[in-house]
């Protein structure tokens, strides 16, 4: 019966009226995507796309496996061999090399590459590629004349591992490990510093989140129930700063807070303190979260007055009305509306303040560096790939409390103004 | 309208693609002005060539960056000494033959006008800079004067600026612990030589304030934050000249290098850069360099007579970093060191900075 009704629907040309309501959809479909097609392919080139080959990068090095086939291959072939004495047929095929290095030039890439686990080995390299072609057999030797480091078990652990193109190394090192003659092991008390960094990293993050929200909220009140007039300008004060250059902001807290600065300056006036007693608010954690709060404090500021607006006070009025005290109407109340903004102006803030890079390396001092400015120097000095293992763990972090956030609070909560 | 649009873009890039044939990329600021007016404007009348001045926080990155994604737009970069020679050796820079570099002014081959490791294998010396520290003449009018001075509290007294960083603080730490300049590299060389240099930062560590921009030091100084400070020591001289800061270099336990001109690999104007760096490295190019910022040319016939300021009346000589008084008790970076372990020793000196 339901089939000879829709044989029974067709369009004016006898097409069945389902297939030509299905073709406009698609048409009106692919017309949309036509139209998002922009925005797609500049996500997928400006962010997946880099962000893919940074996590490739964070696994994958080819300076040594490249530059040392010889020794590549005999690796390969020989899995078990004990790195305190490897035998001479592995100092025949690394003084081969270390001759290709030297003619093609390589010496830097594969010096570079080991340098990352094995630190001192460029100058080595060079050194070796040198007088390669002059060695004789027997060549373990020959090489451990020209320098005793080539020896080292450490080193050959080194040359084995970056034989592989992909290596989990680089997180190892991000993760304070460290490669000895036994192995990777734990690094040295007093040199381990990612983890720490990352962990510190998170809690301060979390101080500035909760910094912001308790500044933003009452301001975010204001902005949402004063008469249009007030508010208005109100939001210009919150924008103004919004509109600063970054650089500009961070330098005019170094000028209110430093030691002789004007915050210190006018505390001195009025006596409050000695001129000796002058307070350090500057170069150290404390001013890295004032000013990170303050830069950060339109991102939460923003969302909880676009969710606020739309609160309707006959709420209020009505569980007053009903009894309640000013402080339940508050908790029980209006707090639970503004949820969808206190998460979303979190999350904002937080995941901002993890990745936050100049304002720590400017006003932090010694104890406000964060984790982001040990990825900048690891840039600046060209390791790539630890830099990449660093940012690679950052993003998993990140995406591991977002999913957290997601379980606890619900993604669809969200509402970003 | 659109053939107008597109016209004009055809023009403006071929205009730009005329007007800038030579590509340089430095470091900004005090001294990238000073090398747009030693090397660049005189190039450009000399030869009737262009070229353009580029700024970056640092060319090693982005020249590394831009060999490695096959996508060179810079002719000529300006490279500290360890990045020219690291980088050489990774292959991301053009060989330069030192024989191909003009002859002295006095005739004499640049292979022997050059002081030794002015001219690396991909690289030629623009100038040679220096860390320093400085002081506050009107807080210590008798000032100190040894890098001892710079970590003794009880004698001078008050906040210290230091670069944020192993390089050069290290070195300063050593020598300030009595190692002699010419042994201080063996000494770091060894792990308790390590140990020391960071037990000596320890004794100033809750002085310290540190800076990582070259501005940031003679700042700190001008705002009476720190009373003597570790500074690049063009940076001291400019604010000292320029804006009559009350100012004085220490320059015992100074640590001097080269600064390098590197041709990156792949390069869009080869020959004319090639061309620029023999103009500006010359006898005459390395003295213009000179009279803008107080860094040290690396050619002995550059410094055969007086270089002045360009205010006109003050002679360089003293205030270089390569003036024989200057170097009594003075330290080259060693960039084998460096090359070496910059990454292990910065580690450890995060490490160290958060405890």
């Amino acid at each position: 019966m339901a089939e000879a009704a829709t044989n029974l629907l067709t369009t004016a040309d006898g097409r069945p009226l389902k297939a030509a309501l299905a073709a406009a959809q698609a048409r009106a479909r692919r017309r949309a995507f036509l139209l998002v097609l922009p925005l797609l392919l500049f996500v997928v080139l400006t962010f997946l796309v880099p962000i893919g080959y940074m996590l490739k990068r964070s696994f994958e090095h080819d300076g040594f496996a490249n530059s040392a086939p010889t020794l590549v291959n005999w690796f390969a072939q020989n899995k078990g061999f004990d790195p305190a004495n490897p035998p001479e047929e592995a100092y025949a095929a690394l003084v081969q090399d270390l001759a290709r290095m030297q003619v093609e030039k390589t010496t830097g890439q594969a010096g570079t590459r080991i340098n990352y686990s094995v630190p001192g080995t460029i100058s080595l390299f060079k050194k070796g590629a040198r007088e390669a072609d002059t060695l004789t057999p027997p060549f373990k030797e020959a090489l451990l004349a020209v320098d005793p480091e080539w020896g080292m078990p450490a080193l050959w652990r080194g040359m084995e591992s970056a034989s592989h193109v992909y290596t989990p190394e680089f997180y190892l090192v991000a993760a304070d490990r460290k490669l000895t003659d036994e192995g990777w092991a734990r690094g040295d008390d007093g040199q381990r510093i990612y983890l720490y960094l990352f962990v510190k990293t998170f809690i301060v993050s979390a101080i500035i989140t909760v910094l912001c929200l308790l500044l933003a909220f009452p301001v975010a009140h204001l902005l949402a129930t004063l008469p249009m007039a007030k508010s208005s300008l109100l939001m210009i004060l919150v924008l103004l700063p919004f509109w600063t250059s970054l650089l500009v902001r961070t330098t005019s807290w170094i000028a209110l807070l430093q030691e002789q600065g004007i915050v210190n300056d006018l505390l001195v006036g009025i006596g409050l303190i000695g001129n000796d007693g002058r307070l350090s608010m500057m170069y150290n954690m404390t001013g890295t979260i004032v000013a990170m709060t303050h830069v950060l404090l339109p991102f939460m500021i923003l969302p909880l007055y676009s969710v606020m607006k739309v609160i309707p006070p006959s709420y209020a009025r009505a569980a007053r009305s009903l009894g309640a005290t000013s402080w339940t109407t508050f908790r029980r109340v209006y707090l639970p509306q503004t949820l969808p903004g206190i998460a979303a102006g979190s999350l904002l803030v937080f995941i901002l303040a993890v990745g936050y890079y100049i304002t720590p390396a400017l006003v932090g001092g010694a104890d406000g560096q964060l984790i982001s400015n040990l990825i900048s120097f690891h840039m600046s000095k060209s390791n790539w790939s630890l830099a990449a293992a660093i940012a690679g763990m950052l993003l998993v972090a990140i995406l591991v409390l977002y999913w957290l956030y997601d379980r606890l609070v619900g993604i669809d909560r969200l509402k970003l103004g | 309208m659109k053939k107008i649009l597109i016209l004009s873009t055809a023009m403006t890039s071929f205009g730009f693609a005329a007007n800038a044939d030579i590509t340089v990329m430095s470091w900004g600021g005090a001294y990238g002005e000073a090398q747009t007016e030693a090397f660049i404007k005189p190039f450009i009348a000399a030869t009737g060539k262009n070229a353009i001045m580029v700024d970056s926080d640092n060319p090693a990155t982005p020249v590394k960056a831009m060999v490695e994604s096959g996508n060179v737009t810079v002719d000529v970069a300006s490279l500290e000494y360890a990045d020219a020679i690291r980088l050489c050796d990774e292959g991301v820079l053009e060989p330069i033959d030192i024989n191909s570099l003009p002859a002295g002014a006095d005739g004499t081959p640049a292979a022997e006008d050059f002081l030794p490791g002015a001219v690396t294998e991909c690289g030629v010396s623009t100038d040679i800079w220096s860390n320093v520290f400085a002081y506050d003449t009107t807080v210590f009018p008798e000032g100190p004067t040894k890098a001892a001075d710079f970590f003794d509290l009880e004698k001078f007294p008050g906040k210290r600026g230091l670069k944020k960083g192993a390089k050069a603080v290290l070195e300063l730490a050593l020598m300030g612990d009595g190692v002699p300049a010419s042994e201080v590299y063996a000494v770091l060389n060894t792990p308790e030589g390590v140990d020391r240099a960071f037990a000596k930062l320890d004794t100033i560590k809750s002085e310290v304030v540190w800076w990582e921009a070259g501005s940031q030091a003679p700042q700190l100084l001008a705002d009476g934050e720190v009373v003597m400070t570790t500074a690049y020591n063009g940076r001291i001289f400019a604010a000292a000249m320029n804006e009559g800061k009350p100012f004085q270099i220490v320059w015992d336990g100074q640590i001097y290098e080269n600064e390098m001109f590197v041709v990156p690999k792949g390069a869009p104007n080869m020959a004319d850069a090639m061309e620029f760096i023999k103009f500006a490295t010359s006898t005459e190019g390395l003295r213009k360099s000179a009279e803008q910022i107080s860094y040290g040319p690396a050619r002995k016939s550059s410094l055969a007579t007086d270089i002045i300021f360009k205010d006109g009346k003050t002679v360089m000589a003293p205030h270089l970093p390569t003036a024989p008084e200057n170097l009594t008790n003075a330290l080259e970076t060693s960039a084998d060191f460096w090359v070496d372990h910059d990454a292990e020793l910065n580690e450890r000196f995060q490490a160290w900075l958060s405890q």
